[in-house]
Formats: C-alpha cells, sequence, structure tokens
C-alpha cells in the first residue's frame, strides 16, 4: 500500500485501526519529501525531527487507546505565512528570511490539538502577492504535473505539495484566489472559507480585509475535516466568528436534487480557455442529471472586480507592510548612514520587485488627493459588486464558475505583462470582495493533460452547501484528487 | 493618469523604499500601467450614491474584557531583533 | 520690545494670542487597549510586551471595552455629544516607537464632538470648545544614550490606551490656558478616567499656538509644540511662543507653520525642521476592527458612574461648609485633596478652620515637599481631631502648629501627641499664679513700665509666662490672674 496515496480521512482511520503507524506514515511523506522537494520546491523548511516527534506522541496515545481527534497522526504542510512557533516563518520573503516566531498562528494551534504532525513549512509567492509562484524570494515552486508550468498561486506550495503527495494536505491563505487557483492549477480540491470563518491570528498580514487561511486537499471530505479542526472564533481575532454549523463534515451527502445553481454568462466570455469553459459546462451538465436546477444568471460587475481588488489589496498591503523595518525582527541592511537611511535600504533589499510594485501602489491610493478617487472608489465598487451577488442568491444557491481562465501555464510566460498575469485572478477576486465562501474541485483536463478546476461559490456562511454539492460530485466523476504526478 | 519618475519617487520615499534608476524606470511604466487600468475602469462606474464598504460582514462591537494577561518573556520578544542592547532594540541614533 | 500682552501701553499694535490645545490622557485600565499586556507604568524595559505590542506578523488587535467606557466618560464629562457610530483608522508614519509603523487612532468619526469646558479667570467666566475626543494608542519609548551608541527603543508602553483631546482654538492668554488646563485634569481625575501623572506622561499636552493683530478676524500662522508635561511649562511655554511670534512679526518676520520643540530646562521652543506639508499620514479604516456602535442605553449606563464634579462640588462646599469660595475653589480642583477636607469637614463643627487648615499648613507642606494630596501622611479624621483640640481649649493654636507637624512627620493621632508630649493647656490657676509671681519678681522694671501706663510692659509680661509654661498655659486664664497679681502691687 502507498501510504501517501491515501486521503486524510482515510489514513485516519487506518491509523484508528492500525493498520499502519504514524511514525510510519510521517516517515513515508518525509521520504517523499526527500525524493520530490529538490524538483518541485515545495517546501522552504522541513521539519524532519519534530514530525518524528509529533508522530511518536500520537501514535503513543493510540497505543494507549487514547481518545483520537479527527486528524490524529495526519501529516501536514502549512504556507510559510502562517505563523508557527519556534520555525522559520518566511513569508517567502528575504525580508523575513530569519524570522522565527514565539507563537503560533491559531489554525496551527487547533490542527496541533487535532493530532496533525506538521512536516514543514510550504512555499509561496513572497507575502502571498502573485499567481504562479515565481515572486518568491526561495525560489519557483514547479507544477508536478509539468515542471515547466507554474503551480499557481500564492498557495503554489501548498498545492504542488499535497498533489505530490508530500503532504496529505496543507494550509494555505486565499486573499485573491490564491488557494483556489493553485488547486486548481494542481488539480486538488481547495476551500476559501467565508471572512471570518478561521482566525487570521498568525497568519502574516496581506489585505487583512479579505484575507483567510484555506484548506488544499485531495478530496472534499478532507477538505470539510480540515475545516472542523480550524475554524471557529477566536478572542485573538475581533473578525472572526461562529456561525452555527461548524460541523463541515454533516455536508458530505451525495444530494443536488432541486440545488439552484447559476451559471453567470460573464464568466463564460472573453479570455477563457476553451476547454476550460467546456469542462466547467460539462460540469453544469452533471449537476443537471443528478437532479439539481441550473439557471444562467448575470453579474455585470464581474470586469470591475479586479481593479476593485487591486486598488483595495494594494492599499492594505502598503498598511500592513510598514512594519518590516529592520527594528524588531526579520532582514536589516548590513550598512546605513542613519535611521532613515537604515528603513530605506532595509526595506529596498528585503522586498522583491512585485512586493514593492503594490507598496507605491497602496501608498499612491491612499495618499492625499487620490483617497477619494481611489481608494473610496474603489470601497463603493466593492458594495456594488457585495450588492450584485446578493441579488443573484435571492434567486439561486450556488453559482458555479470556472476557477481560472486558463489551466496551468508556462513558467515566465506571463511575468513581462503584469496585467495579463493579474487576469488569472479574475474568477476569483469577486469572493473575496464580497466576503462570499467558495470551493475550487478539479472537474477534467484539457487536451495538454493539465487539470481544470471550477469553483462553487456559496453565501457567506454557507460553506455546507457547497461542500455538499462538491461532494456530490466528485462522487459521481470520481474526482481526480490524488494524481499521481507521473513520478 | 500620468504617473513621472518623481511621483514614484516621492512615493518610494513615503514608504521608505530603496529604489534603483532602473528600478524607478520600470516602476514608473508599472504603475502607470496599474493606475490607469485600475481607475479608468472603475471609473466606468457611477457610485454617486453609494456609500463606500469598509467591512463586507455587519458586525460591530467586538471587545474583549479589560484583563491583565501575562506578557511574554522579554527573551521571545527581543529574540529576533537584529540589534539590541539592555534588553531593547537599538537603532541608530534617533536624533530629535 | 514693542507689543507683548500686559505691557500694552507701548505696542503699537495690539496682538491677541489663539491658543487651542490636544491632550493626551492615559486611560486607567489595568490592560492595553488591544491586548492583554499590563498599562502599569515603568518596569525593566520591553517586559510589559506581547508580540502585538512589537508589531510582530499576524498579530490582531481586539478593543478593550474599558478604552470606549472611558472615552465616553470624559466624553459626557466635558459636555461633548457621544457618536452612534465611530471607528478605529490607521495613521502612518515611520518612527522607531510605532512598532507597527502606523498609529491605531480615529480620524473622521471619533467617539466624542462638541464638548465644552467653563472656565474662570479674574472673575471672567469663559466657554472653551472641545471640538473632539478619540481613543488612540500610544508608542513606546524612545532612550536616547549618551554615549552616542545609538537610540534603545523599549515597547512598554507601546498600546496603552490614550485618548487624545482636541479643543477649539478658544485660549487667549496662558491664564486660560492653565485654568482649561486644570480645569480639564480635575475632571480627568474626578472621573477616574486617568490617573493625570503628569511627572509619568499620563497627561500630556500639544500647544497649538498663533497670534494676531486684535481685531483681526483671520488666524495668524500657528506652531505646534508637543508633549509639555507639567503645568508650569504649559504656561512658560504659551508665554514664550507668543512673544517669539510677536517679535517675529513685529521686526517684519513671518510665521512658519512648524513643530517646535519646547526646551523646559532653557525656557525656550526651536524649530525641529519638519515640515508640515511633508507629512502624509495616509488614514485607512483599520480593517482589522470592526466599527463601535454606542446606544443611549450604553450612555446612561456610563453617565450613572459619573460622580460629582468640581463646580458642583464646589457650590456644595459653599453652601454645606460656609467656606470662602476661593478655598473652595482651590481645594476642588484636586479630587484627593477635596476628598480629604470633605472627610475632615463632615464630622467638624468647625469646617471653616479645616479648610484654613488645608488651604494654610497644608498646602504649604505639600508644596514645599512637592508631594501629592494622596501622598498626605495622617487620616483626615487626625485633621479633625487636631481642630477641635483647639475649639475644646486642650491646646493653644500656637501648640496645634507643633502637633500638625508631628502628625505630617509621623502620621499620629493629635490627641496622642498632646497626651505623649504634655502639650495640654495648663488651666490650673495656682500653678499659673505661682508662674506669674516668679516672673513680676525677676522683671521689676516692666512692672514698672506698666504700672506708669505704657500698655505694651503687658504684653512683654504675658509672653515671659507662656515661655516658662512652654506656651502650655491657657492664655485667657494668663490674662486675668497677671491682671489681679498687677492690681495687687
Amino acid at each position: 500500500m502507498e501510504l501517501t496515496k491515501l486521503t486524510a480521512c482515510k489514513a485516519a482511520d487506518k491509523i484508528r485501526k492500525k493498520e499502519f503507524s504514524v511514525p510510519e506514515l510521517t516517515q513515508a511523506y518525509l521520504d517523499r519529501i526527500g525524493e520530490l522537494n529538490e524538483k518541485i520546491g515545495a517546501y522552504i523548511t522541513v521539519c524532519k525531527q519534530d514530525a518524528g516527534k509529533q508522530a511518536d506522541n500520537i501514535q503513543k496515545k493510540i497505543d494507549n487507546n487514547g481518545e483520537l481527534p479527527l486528524l490524529a497522526g495526519i501529516p501536514a504542510g502549512i504556507s510559510d505565512n502562517i505563523c508557527t512557533s519556534g520555525v522559520l516563518t518566511s513569508c517567502g520573503s528575504r525580508m523575513l528570511s530569519n524570522f522565527v516566531p514565539p507563537y503560533d498562528a491559531t489554525a496551527v494551534k487547533k490542527l496541533s490539538q487535532n493530532g496533525a504532525v506538521m512536516l514543514g513549512k510550504l512555499n509561496m509567492d513572497e507575502f502571498a502577492m502573485g499567481s504562479s509562484n515565481e515572486t518568491s524570494w526561495y525560489g519557483q515552486v514547479k507544477n508536478p504535473l509539468d515542471y515547466g508550468r507554474v503551480p499557481g498561486g500564492s498557495s503554489g506550495g501548498a498545492a504542488a505539495a499535497v498533489a505530490s503527495q508530500m503532504a496529505c494536505f496543507a494550509l494555505g491563505s486565499d486573499t485573491g484566489g490564491s488557494v483556489r487557483l493553485a488547486s486548481s492549477f494542481c488539480g486538488v480540491v481547495g476551500l476559501k472559507p467565508t471572512y471570518g470563518a478561521v482566525s487570521r491570528y498568525g497568519l502574516v498580514a496581506f489585505a487583512s480585509s479579505m484575507d483567510q487561511i484555506a484548506p488544499v486537499t485531495r478530496d472534499v471530505a478532507d477538505c470539510a475535516a480540515v475545516m472542523n479542526s480550524i475554524a471557529g472564533h477566536d478572542p485573538l481575532d475581533s473578525t472572526s466568528r461562529d456561525y452555527g454549523h461548524e460541523d463541515y463534515t454533516l455536508s458530505l451527502k451525495s444530494d443536488v436534487k432541486g440545488l439552484k445553481i447559476g451559471l453567470p454568462k460573464e464568466y463564460f466570455s472573453g479570455g477563457i480557455q476553451k476547454e476550460v469553459k467546456e469542462k466547467v459546462l460539462d460540469a453544469a451538465k452533471v449537476f443537471e442529471s443528478l437532479g439539481a436546477e441550473i439557471e444562467e444568471i448575470s453579474l455585470p460587475l464581474l470586469e470591475y472586480a479586479l481593479p476593485a481588488y487591486y486598488i483595495i489589496s494594494s492599499a492594505e498591503a502598503s498598511s500592513n507592510l510598514a512594519q518590516y523595518d529592520g527594528i524588531k525582527y526579520g532582514y536589516r541592511t548590513r550598512q546605513f548612514e542613519d535611521l532613515v537611511d537604515l528603513y530605506k535600504k532595509t526595506r529596498g533589499e528585503g522586498f522583491g520587485e512585485e512586493v514593492k510594485r503594490r507598496i507605491l501602489v497602496g501608498t499612491y491610493v491612499l495618499g492625499a488627493g487620490n483617497y477619494d478617487a481611489c481608494y473610496n472608489k474603489a470601497l463603493k465598487v466593492k458594495r456594488m459588486i457585495f450588492e450584485e451577488y446578493q441579488n443573484a442568491y435571492q434567486k439561486v444557491e450556488v453559482i458555479l464558475v470556472p476557477t481560472a481562465p486558463s489551466t496551468a501555464f508556462k513558467i515566465g510566460e506571463k511575468t513581462a505583462d503584469l496585467l495579463d498575469m493579474y487576469l488569472n485572478d479574475v474568477y476569483t477576486v469577486p469572493v473575496n470582495l464580497a466576503g462570499l465562501c467558495a470551493i475550487s474541485v478539479p472537474c477534467g483536463f484539457d487536451s495538454s493533460g493539465l487539470p481544470v478546476g471550477m469553483q462553487l461559490i456559496g453565501k457567506p456562511y454557507d460553506e455546507g452547501t457547497i461542500l455538499r454539492a462538491a461532494f456530490t460530485y466528485e462522487k459521481y466523476t470520481g474526482g481526480n484528487g490524488g494524481i499521481d504526478c507521473g513520478i | 493618469m500620468a504617473i513621472t519618475k518623481e511621483d514614484i519617487e516621492r512615493l518610494a520615499d513615503l514608504a521608505r523604499l530603496n529604489l534603483t534608476p532602473e528600478e524607478i524606470e520600470k516602476l514608473t511604466g508599472d504603475m502607470e500601467t496599474i493606475i490607469n487600468y485600475s481607475m479608468n475602469k472603475l471609473n466606468e462606474l457611477n457610485t454617486d450614491d453609494v456609500l463606500p464598504m469598509e467591512h463586507v460582514l455587519p458586525i460591530s462591537n467586538v471587545f474583549r474584557e479589560d484583563i491583565c494577561e501575562k506578557s511574554f518573556d522579554r527573551e521571545e520578544i527581543l529574540k529576533n531583533a537584529p540589534e539590541k542592547a539592555e534588553g531593547c532594540f537599538l537603532v541608530p541614533k534617533v536624533v530629535e | 520690545m514693542k507689543s507683548i500682552p500686559g505691557e500694552m501701553e507701548e505696542s503699537t499694535v495690539e496682538y491677541e494670542v489663539v491658543v487651542g490645545l490636544e491632550i493626551h490622557a492615559e486611560l486607567a485600565t489595568k490592560s492595553k487597549i488591544y491586548c492583554g499586556c499590563t498599562t502599569e507604568f515603568g518596569g525593566e524595559p520591553n517586559t510589559h510586551c506581547c508580540p502585538g505590542c512589537i508589531g510582530m506578523p499576524g498579530t490582531l488587535p481586539v478593543l478593550n471595552k474599558a478604552v470606549v467606557d472611558y472615552a465616553i466618560k470624559a466624553g459626557l464629562a466635558t459636555n461633548c455629544e457621544i457618536s452612534s457610530f465611530s471607528r478605529q483608522d490607521r495613521k502612518h508614519y515611520f518612527y522607531p516607537d510605532l512598532a507597527k509603523a502606523y498609529q491605531i487612532s480615529q480620524c473622521d468619526y471619533p467617539l466624542c464632538r462638541n464638548g465644552y469646558l467653563d472656565i474662570e479667570v479674574d472673575g471672567e467666566k469663559k466657554r472653551i470648545g472641545i471640538t473632539r475626543i478619540h481613543i488612540e494608542e500610544d508608542a513606546g519609548k524612545l532612550i536616547h544614550d549618551e554615549s552616542g551608541n545609538g537610540t534603545y527603543v523599549d515597547y512598554n508602553r507601546s498600546g496603552v490606551p490614550l485618548i487624545e483631546i482636541v479643543t477649539e482654538p478658544d485660549m487667549r492668554s496662558s491664564a486660560e490656558v492653565k485654568a482649561f488646563f486644570e480645569k480639564l485634569k480635575a475632571i480627568l481625575e474626578y472621573t477616574a478616567v486617568s490617573d493625570c501623572k503628569m511627572q509619568e506622561g499620563s497627561l500630556r499636552a500639544d500647544i497649538n499656538l498663533s497670534v494676531r493683530p486684535k481685531g483681526q478676524k483671520e488666524f495668524g500662522v500657528r506652531t505646534e509644540m508637543k508633549n509639555l508635561n507639567s503645568i508650569r511649562a504649559i504656561v512658560r511655554a504659551v508665554e514664550f511662543e507668543a512673544k517669539r511670534q510677536i517679535l517675529e512679526l513685529e521686526y517684519g518676520g513671518v510665521i512658519e507653520r512648524e513643530t517646535r520643540r519646547w526646551d523646559d530646562v532653557k525656557g525656550e521652543s526651536y524649530s525641529m525642521r519638519t515640515k508640515e506639508d511633508a507629512t502624509d499620514y495616509r488614514y485607512m479604516p483599520d480593517p482589522d476592527l470592526y466599527p463601535i456602535y454606542v446606544d443611549q442605553a450604553w450612555i446612561e449606563q456610563i453617565r450613572a458612574t459619573i460622580p460629582e464634579l468640581p463646580d458642583d462640588r464646589k457650590k456644595r462646599f459653599i453652601s454645606e461648609f460656609g467656606i470662602p469660595e476661593y478655598d473652595a475653589s482651590i481645594i476642588t480642583a484636586s479630587k484627593t485633596l477635596a476628598d480629604f477636607f470633605e472627610a475632615a469637614a463632615k464630622d467638624s463643627k468647625n469646617a471653616k478652620a479645616i479648610s484654613n487648615w488645608v488651604m494654610g499648613d497644608l498646602m504649604k507642606k505639600l508644596n514645599d515637599t512637592g508631594l501629592e494630596p494622596s501622598d498626605i501622611p495622617f487620616t483626615p479624621g487626625n485633621l479633625t481631631k487636631l481642630v477641635s483640640l483647639i475649639d475644646e481649649n486642650v491646646i493653644s493654636g500656637k501648640i496645634a502648629k507643633q502637633v500638625f507637624d508631628i502628625m505630617w512627620d509621623t502620621g499620629e493621632d493629635p490627641a496622642d501627641i498632646v497626651e505623649k508630649k504634655g502639650l495640654k493647656v495648663v488651666t490650673d490657676t495656682e500653678a499659673i499664679r505661682s508662674v506669674i509671681i516668679k516672673v513680676i519678681t525677676a522683671n521689676p522694671k516692666s512692672v514698672e513700665d506698666y504700672k506708669s501706663g505704657k500698655t505694651k510692659a503687658m504684653g512683654f509680661l504675658i509672653g515671659q509666662v507662656m515661655r516658662e509654661t512652654k506656651g502650655k498655659a491657657d492664655p485667657q486664664a494668663v490674662n486675668r490672674l497677671l491682671k489681679e497679681e498687677l492690681d495687687k502691687i
């Protein structure tokens, strides 16, 4: 039995049945990392020793027939923008290339309480800014299905690790589509929870009004299980909250009869790859055949979501990234003349180009004279988009769209054209702007054998419905989680 | 909206970013592209009667009680400091 | 020198000073505004800190409810409207004491607006407007190393809650500034919103000051002096800066819109060479914090906790204890002193005497020692007792001053002191008479003077008797008996 092929739920079950031990499973993953990480570059840090110790501790509990939490013994990877006590948390940036936080993110603490074993920290676009994982200080993550292609981003390491079986599941972050885009490019499942569902405490902030920690898993059931472990109100995060149905696994029912699914026509036109459109429309037919009611809807504000997102996220980023000044922690330039010189050189050297670009955009739109015309304008458009979705949900329960306009593109293909690169996020950013939840699920392959992802978008706090729809689809089609990556 | 090299230099100064001449050159063009694309697009929409939306969820009055908790050990607080002395973070002389 | 307020007779142009204040008060919460670290003053550097206090990545603010309660209380006590909607914003600038490189404050939607305080200067009443009161976090502290190795940063104070009280530019003299500031300080103390310890930086003021020819409607160009931390410094800074600006204008200069630093040792302000227009704080609503809605029920709940304020207490002291208005204003300006007075006076038959003691000997002791009213080493009850010892003729007024000094030093009960030291008035007629006879015998010259009609000699003889009895003899008895004895001669 190839242990790393098992989903989290299946592996947890077999651990309970003592078919194999936690140290065996952990070692299988560590071996896999040893074999593949050099080629794929998914991990920045591998916690070999700590993972071994954690595995031993959990096995002891199992041997003593102690009560086992949900994810007991399941090896996971954590994106490097999620703080882990005593373990480097670099955010994919030179700026934090020596930062070892003295605290765990709440989500990490909860995973650990639920028995998960942390394998290490995953590569990502610098400060989660990027769609292709080409901006990391630690180098490019490669798509496990084609090393010449990007894994998507910013949580490229998370998606690549799960797809290549270097982690049973992973936590990434989703500010503008990061986890969904990467999951779609790598053929795995990624869920962007409703804003506030998962505590942001310990998630290094990019755009605070939209950031969410997000699970990347092999299948939908794992996604629900991970959500069960990490969601809920945290007194350390004012924006987090409980909203009732915390047992996400209750939604794992194969039933979409009468479910009203909306297909917004704007998401299927313009620069979309033909095969992507076909596969998602095929999925709609599957839902229809299973009893769902498919309805064409219109969300004409789609084209305004991306510019609003860039203005708002850059403004917040320029604010959030001001604290990296070379004084309290992180990178500090070697030579400087005075305090201002220290600041400017530290930040000039510590940040990469994409981060600097967004800080400048943010500084511009918040500046005296531009605030109303730019930032406030974007906040108004945000409300219009929010209301457009609210109205749509009067008619339908779920919105079905592609996750990205294309499948994984070649490394370097889009670095020359900023807007072309930003357009990768065109279908994912409305969800973050409007505070919705969405899940990206594989729905086939294009002619080059690259996975296509579809997105099921739900109302705020309605993860239950999108999980149920995704689960039903996956059950019917067999899914393509746990791809063998041709290794 | 035209964005000049001088604009970029002023913004970089405000954001405390050292930029090389090449970076300034490139970022001037990039910024113009991004800002113009974004603002031209957004300005197609009439938002006269729309209120800005800071928070997407209608939540208010989130508080904690006034209760003291143990602070961190100073060692932990200073552990990551690039330069420290006498229990403090050390910075170049600040002229007031 | 041409025209300085107070020296108007020499001026060709008469100038008017215009002052507005921005006052920062640390709130009396136990924990910081956004985390559970203590607000206690001092402590070893960086020991009252958590990752949030030093702006570590991933940390988040959670607002301390008591901060809002205190700010509402301050607003109500200064006649403000309490905003039903208010919001927290980020104010960005780089400085080593500001850990996150932004300060969480309130920009467009402060908690309180449109208040005022009434002051009185030289018998003239005046209303000073309060533009707004908002909540914000304090920054850390920079310690400048003499040896020049660098600057040390201590973040213990980072995140201590503040209210900033912004006044209208309504003050026209240093006396008005002083009166307003003292009034505000008293209110903050009465409401226990802040401990107002100025020497610890709990209360500090920024002064915005301009001058203009009297009668001119437009304001002059203003300068700002930051972080003045004593009333004396505030008064001197206002006087100096007004004089400086007037001189500048008189000699054809212009006033720069700038931040100036007040050097209290040298007694002058100097330019910090910061251009105001260079700062762009890029305020934005803080996405980590939800808005604050204050409803009427909340306001009423806070209103119910506001104690009697200085003005009302002053009126009550005058009517209830019959003390002079002047005494009442001085005593009620400090809550602790007023509490002390009231506790002493309510059990006394002679509140006026209590007030005299407080205004006289007690104030002098506090001034001489530099102590605060909270440091008074004896209880109010002891002062009550001291006054009744005098009134009941157990000790003389002169002896009472000795007893007071001992009370100050030891905190002992005045009755015990009198007992222990044998300071009671001697009323034993025969004992006094024998001293008198002794004095008469020893001073024949004075007796002769008295007999020849020089009444002054009587005073001298009484003094001698009091001296012999160490001041303990009942003066009335001495007077009567001495007359009797002299008349016998």
